[in-house]
């Protein structure tokens, strides 16, 4: 009586190592070649970063800052805290971390921007595509990691992959959120005025989409930045390789420096992204 | 009104509207094609869950027309001038313009239609918040694909038409409620179409400004004399705009006519309640009830001659106009003119009341209370060149309300 009928048994764990089989055996050029794509977008991104030489990117960071935030305090403040990561060592694979994340956040915002598009035009787009963003960011990464490994091997790729389940819905909803709500009047206007449905996405929809859009990339940068201690247990070096390794050989001061590096890191893209965000709804509030 | 109200049987129809249908709901074909078209909207509602809101209506419209669209929140007018442009599809009947039938139009066809044809204001603006006031007006010639320098150009003399030059590069964040609505009617005016439809244009303004739009708008009809589909809930402002004025009550038109004749007959109690609330001061204008003075005198007589013709009028006071044109030229009191003979003063200039009252024969009575409690001698009405039109005596003010509310009430 108190045990579940095994007639109600769904073998779903077979289902999915079945398929996981066919597509290894099927499709495996097919994820060859988008690994090398991806692969090749990281190293390029990788090598710009370590080649912009160390007092270029620091200036260059605090002027940006200082720009979008109007205080000449919070420019030093974000410049003063990339010297820190510099001072404790860490400016190599930091930049590596940072190349990470910012293919991260590319291939994401490529991504996720037309789907969150799609979901605002479509309700049954929508209504599909919700638990599917749940799943995305509430299933344990390792039940991914896995099958990324299988499928693009160690390294950098599967990271990348990884953190792009992790890390793309929060632009995805946030896009959709903005299109939707877009002022009737002002769509109605567009169309009364003879603007294609094209025009009106592009003219009126994606503009007043861009304060949600920005916290939505913010969001997604920041979850990006989270996983790479994850992304690190499969190969890809960078801050979080050296956390684990800190971790895992117990040098508990080591592991505090390179965990504050990813906050640093962290405070800075966040600052910088957020108040973009907030500059554009200042620009648009009516 | 006779002043901007012309004969309209000369003029070609610009738009024809026949027997528009339009039922919000599943069901509407079979509501149609039943008895229940004739129900009520409240026993359709309840018995198919479907809104009749426009019912059988049709009306035309000639080539520079101020046509009035007046109804009750509800009545279907802000669905019927949606129709117009197909933002809302109907569900039968033919809307004709320039003698197509908009409604057999494809959606590319359509497109061009809103493109070119037609321009449109609405009740709360539909700015674009994230544009400029020159790219806002210049936005119904970018999506016609119109050459950025071309409509920049043509956007700014748009803007300096409605009186906004100036403020090109301001959002529209920065402006007033009066100052969105000009940017909203330099948009529809930018692309110059032929039907400018405009939904409660100045219902969201507050009564000075509104006052003010509405009078700056005739004006602007004046100049280009585009044909005006214009919605409103407010009885005085159809009657202050329209040639004629169409009433809508449940999605049917009731009345349609020239705003003398809503007044003076109103086809059913709907319409009567509606218009005992019209006071006649905001109905009736300086121009319905001046009068022309016994005598006028001229820029070439000297001051005896003008103190002879005051003497044979038994009047003391008389207005100067020029010898070309009848331009006003001042009000000649007897006071002053004995003053100046006596003295040897100068003539005319010593003989005129400072500041005389002046109005426009467009002005409503209640813009004459301030100016009238204030006059000692009667105002003068004068046009738009300066040209005298005539006199209303300050008696004539109240006994025209008098009279006014009593044809209101008896009709």
């Amino acid at each position: 009586m108190h045990n579940f009928p095994g007639f109600l048994n769904i073998p779903l764990a077979d289902w999915v190592d079945t398929f996981m089989d066919w597509i290894l055996i099927n499709f495996s050029g097919l994820f060859d070649a988008i690994g090398h794509a991806f692969l090749m977008m990281l190293l390029n991104i990788e090598h710009f970063f370590l080649w912009v030489p160390w007092w270029v990117v620091i200036v260059s960071v605090g002027i940006i800052a200082w720009c979008v935030m109007h205080r000449w305090t919070m420019g030093i403040t974000m410049a003063l805290l990339l010297v820190l990561i510099g001072s404790f060592g860490y400016w190599e694979l930091a930049m590596m971390t940072l190349a990470l994340t910012t293919s991260a956040v590319v291939v994401s915002l490529a991504v996720g921007i037309p789907i969150g598009i799609c979901m605002a035009k479509s309700d049954v787009v929508e209504t599909t595509t919700r638990p599917i963003l749940d799943a995305m960011q509430t299933m344990p990464s390792f039940v991914y990691l896995i099958p990324a490994l299988m499928l693009f091997g160690l390294g950098k790729v599967p990271a990348l992959f990884a953190t792009l389940i992790y890390a793309v819905p929060p632009v995805i909803r946030l896009t959709n959120v903005g299109i939707r709500q877009v002022s009737r009047d002002t769509i109605e206007a567009a169309r009364a005025f003879g603007a294609s449905p094209r025009q009106i996405l592009f003219d009126v929809e994606i503009p007043l989409a861009v304060p949600s859009i920005m916290v939505g990339i913010n969001q997604t940068t920041m979850m990006a930045l989270a996983m790479v201690v994850v992304a690190s247990m499969i190969g890809a070096r960078g801050l979080g390789l050296e956390v684990l390794l800190a971790i895992n050989r117990i040098e508990v001061g080591r592991g505090v420096e390179a965990g504050l590096c990813i906050v640093f890191l962290a405070i800075i893209i966040d600052r910088i992204t957020n108040a973009l965000a907030t500059r554009q709804e200042k620009n648009l509030e009516s | 009104m006779e002043y901007h109200n012309q004969t309209d049987q000369a003029r070609e129809i610009c738009l024809e509207v026949d027997n528009l249908w339009k039922i919000f709901g599943e069901k509407a074909d079979d509501i149609l094609n039943s008895d229940l078209r004739s129900e009520s909207k409240e026993t359709v509602l309840e018995k198919t869950g479907n809104v009749i809101a426009v019912r059988n209506v049709s009306f035309r419209v000639s080539k520079g027309e101020f046509f009035v669209i007046m109804g009750l929140s509800g009545s279907g007018k802000s669905t019927l001038i949606r129709m117009l442009l197909r933002l809302i599809d109907s569900t039968s009947g033919s809307i004709w313009v320039n003698g197509e039938d908009i409604l057999t139009y494809n959606k590319k066809r359509l497109m061009e239609f809103r493109r070119h044809t037609t321009g449109m204001v609405f009740q709360y603006f539909g700015l674009f918040p994230h544009r400029t006031v020159l790219d806002n007006v210049a936005y119904g010639l970018k999506v016609q694909g119109v050459s950025k320098e071309e409509r920049y150009d043509r956007a700014r003399e748009a803007i300096e038409t409605v009186g906004l030059k100036g403020w090109e590069d301001y959002h529209p964040s920065a402006l007033s409620g009066g100052m969105q609505q000009r940017v909203g009617i330099a948009r529809a005016l930018a692309i110059n179409p032929e039907i400018l439809l405009m939904d409660e244009p100045f219902s969201g303004l507050d009564p000075l400004i509104r006052r003010e739009m509405q009078d700056e708008l005739l004006e602007l009809q004046d100049r280009v004399q585009k044909t005006i589909i214009f919605v409103t809930h407010d009885l005085h402002e159809a009657l202050k705009l329209g040639d004629h004025i169409a009433i809508m009550r449940d999605g049917k038109i009731v009345q349609i006519g020239a705003p003398e004749d809503v007044i003076t007959a109103p086809a059913d109690d709907y319409v009567r309640e509606f218009v005992q609330d019209a006071s006649p001061a905001k109905v009736l204008t300086a121009g319905g009830i001046m009068d022309q003075p016994e005598a006028l005198l001229y820029e070439w007589q000297g001051p005896k001659a003008a103190l002879h013709t005051l003497n044979d009028i038994k009047e003391d006071y008389a207005f100067m106009v020029s010898r070309n044109r009848r331009q006003l030229l001042g009000l000649v009191t007897l006071k002053r003119l004995k003053a100046v003979i006596q003295n040897n003063g100068s003539f005319p200039e010593g003989a005129f009341e400072p500041d005389p009252p002046t109005t426009s024969p467009d002005s409503i009575l209640e813009d004459l209370f301030p100016i009238a409690a204030e006059a000692d001698y009667p105002i003068a009405v004068v046009n738009g060149d300066g040209k005298f039109m005539g006199q209303v005596q300050i008696s004539s003010i109240f006994e025209n309300m008098i009279q006014g509310r009593e044809a209101v009430t008896d009709a």
